[in-house]
């Protein structure tokens, strides 16, 4: 413990006779130029994740397995992730059985320490659910819990994000007051905008670098 | 061209290096192609001045507000994480801090470390302690991959292997990895990844930096573009997490300027990919994560730069790379003449705390003070206004106290003593006369070699009649003042 001590009593010493500044945050400055009437939320949002290479569908709370099943389709995948304990993973799962899709459905259900060699090469996509999404910077909220695991978004080179439309929140700023972050955070939260990338070679972007190739985003409308 | 500066081995100065580089076409174009397209990128992230300087105040203000609690924040930090289930463990030196985490490893037997970016883990020098005590200490970062692979150090902070074109690249892939050469950066990066994803899944310990340490709600806030960050903090069963201690701030809040302004200024993106935030281990019903969490809290010299309140101003740094895009002097020599491990205008103002004047005794000098860090710098730290108080202190005799670690470096006697003279010379009216009658008539007498001066230009030589005796001469009328050499 002394190396804490003497940290903390060489930073006092060096404060002696001042007081802590004031606590003065703006938050017009992080809000006012980042707001966006409802029409335009969702163009702001598909523009920022479109230009970092993200395909955004606008679907209805019903229909959405099918544009999974479509997407999965035209890559010719085998597998497809999904969390069956959760109210989108079972309506995928009815969905799946009732059209007689023929893509296996993985499910995470184990710890990862057995399967991990499974899941790091051969699942091809999943699917999961947002918190909801800032239009500001174009990025998802993701919150892993014990369903949808934090390498569920990770791992597989697609991932299928579902963003339901009344989730978008104009700013990071107010999408942290809404949900009262500050008063406690779970294991892990994420903002997800985007595949994984790169441009660490002679700043030539580049999209898959250890997380997913592909994002495809369905923004659920109600029907 | 391809010749590379290994910074490992260095045992020259950095005017040395300096000119080194200076000859070295190859790596002034990649430099220059690089540091033009940054510059250019953070301008166009930032269309509106006004919502720009608004946004920097705002970022200096909370890190000054930061600052000034610094102890006290240190303390809630550790207190919420512990109350997470993270261990917070503190090291005054890298010595130490890498001590702290070779312990970890060993606790769980571990052979096999990956890494996310981290520039302390750079100022410990983990990989070479972990090498040496039989542990591999292995880099996920595509551009951090590339540099270790090539037995080299960062030229950047942001873009470590910046000094590297794609045709280096595939040459380095090749010859380590055995895959035919292509100079496809698509399929590079497709070789890196599949490379790096075995040693993710065979790692028995991630070690990665962080952007922001929350004390309001012991978070570990991390960002990145490629995944290797989360990669690094979930997949193995440990994950440990070194940091400065000038990164905690007091409020979630406080984040959400920092972090626009971190990456517009770094990339120009609006935001990372990943803005990862990590507040404790796994939890028992869930299913990854890492069972350990640790963050090691680093002070090397950090604490020195905190002493003074004017070079404390240091610690507001957020690391965003914006000062060394925009700097004249380290687009021109590159990121290996500094020798350390922060390049440029930052690499300038906080290595000296670190390791030392002694050591870097041309930090504080090599540049040209044009203002363009100061400038763009999210966080505004006066940076020119740091270079001239380390110059100072840089030439400050024993008895005048230095108070920067080793200062004093360039301290010389018989310097001070011509500067000495020089002032009561021209601070006396007799004596000034008297001189400028000596100088004039005993011109020829100068010395043809006057130090580094000579090295580059004539060696000066008074005019035959001084200025002040022309004018005298023109004012009174007295003809056609010619005169001169
Ligand atoms: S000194 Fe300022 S500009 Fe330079 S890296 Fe730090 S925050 Fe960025």
């Amino acid at each position: 413990m002394s190396a804490r001590n003497n940290i903390l009593q060489k930073l006092r010493s060096g404060l002696v006779g001042t007081t802590p500044r004031p606590d003065d945050f703006d938050e017009r400055l992080v809000t006012e130029p980042w707001q966006y009437n409802p029409d335009d939320r969702i163009r702001q949002l598909r523009t920022q994740m479109e230009a970092v290479h993200t395909e955004l569908y606008q679907v209805t709370s019903q229909n959405w397995p099918e544009k999974v099943a479509e997407v999965l389709a035209a890559r010719n995948l085998g597998n497809l992730l999904h969390a069956p304990g959760t109210e989108h993973g079972s309506q995928l799962a009815e969905y799946w059985q009732s059209s007689g899709q023929s893509v296996e459905l993985l499910t995470y259900d184990r710890p990862i320490e057995e399967w991990k060699d499974e899941l790091f090469w051969n699942v091809d996509a999943s699917v999961t659910g947002t918190l909801g999404a800032i239009a500001a910077t174009g990025s998802l909220v993701v919150w892993p819990d014990r369903m949808e695991p934090r390498l569920m978004s990770l791992l597989p080179p697609l991932h299928i994000a579902l963003l339901k439309a009344s989730e978008i929140e104009d700013n990071l700023y107010t999408f942290m007051k809404r949900n009262n972050w500050s008063a406690g955070m779970p294991t892990n939260l994420l903002l997800v905008s985007g595949p994984s990338k790169t441009a660490d070679i002679e700043q030539v972007l580049a999209f898959g670098a250890h997380g997913p190739k592909e994002l495809v985003v369905l923004i659920l409308e109600d029907a | 061209m391809n010749q590379r500066i290994p910074v490992t081995e260095l045992t020259s100065t950095f005017r040395e290096r300096a000119t080194g580089a200076l000859a070295d076409q190859q790596l002034r174009t990649n430099f220059r192609t690089a540091m033009d397209s940054l510059m250019q990128k953070r301008a166009d992230a930032f269309p509106d001045e006004d919502e720009r300087e608004g946004l920097r105040e705002l970022g200096n203000r909370i890190k000054a507000r930061a600052l000034s609690q610094l102890p006290d924040l240190l303390e809630q930090l550790e207190a919420n994480l512990t109350a997470n289930g993270v261990k917070v463990h503190w090291a005054e030196t890298t010595e130490e801090a890498n001590q702290i985490v070779h312990s970890i490893i060993e606790a769980r037997q571990g052979t096999q470390v990956v890494k996310g970016k981290s520039m302390v883990s750079e100022e410990m020098e983990m990989n070479e302690y972990l090498a040496d005590r039989g542990i591999e200490c292995l880099e996920s970062d595509m551009g951090e991959y590339i540099v270790q692979l090539d037995h080299e150090k960062p030229s950047h902070i942001i873009m470590p292997a910046i000094h590297k074109n794609r045709h280096q690249v595939a040459r380095l892939f090749h010859d380590k990895l055995g895959v035919d050469e292509t100079d496809d950066v698509d399929e590079l990066i497709q070789i890196g990844r599949r490379t790096l994803r075995r040693k993710f899944l065979e790692a028995d310990v991630g070690v990665s930096g962080v952007n922001f340490a929350i004390a309001e709600t012991g978070t570990l806030l991390l960002v990145e573009n490629e995944g290797n960050g989360r990669m690094s903090t979930t997949a193995p069963p440990v994950h440990i997490a070194v940091t400065g201690i000038e990164k905690v701030v007091q409020n979630l809040r406080d984040v959400v300027p920092l972090l626009s302004l971190l990456t517009r200024s770094a990339l120009g993106q609006p935001i990372t990919t990943y803005v990862n935030m990590i507040s404790s281990p796994r939890k028992p019903d869930e299913l990854d994560g890492p069972e350990e969490v640790h963050l090691v809290l680093l002070d090397n010299g950090r604490s020195g730069a905190f002493a003074d309140a004017q070079l404390r101003q240091t610690l507001n740094c957020i690391r965003c790379g914006a000062c060394i895009n925009h700097c004249p002097v380290y687009v021109r020599v590159g990121g290996h003449t500094y020798g350390e491990v922060y390049p440029g205008p930052i690499g300038k103002i906080i290595t000296p705390h670190m390791v030392g004047l002694q050591k870097v005794p041309d930090h504080p000098s090599a540049s040209s003070l044009c203002g363009a860090c100061g400038e763009v710098c999210p966080v505004k730290i006066p940076i020119p206004e740091m270079l001239q108080r380390l110059r100072q202190e840089n030439v400050k005799s024993p008895a005048e106290g230095p108070k920067v670690k080793d200062g004093g470096a360039k301290y010389s006697a018989k310097e001070r003593l011509i500067w000495r003279v020089w002032k009561t010379l021209n601070t006396s009216p007799a004596l000034y006369r008297l001189f400028l009658w000596g100088a004039t008539r005993f011109r020829k007498l100068t010395p043809s070699n006057v130090g580094p001066w000579t090295e580059n230009h004539t060696a000066p030589v008074p005019a035959r009649r001084s200025l002040h005796d022309l004018a005298r001469n023109h004012l009174s009328g007295n003809g056609s003042a010619k005169g001169g050499q």
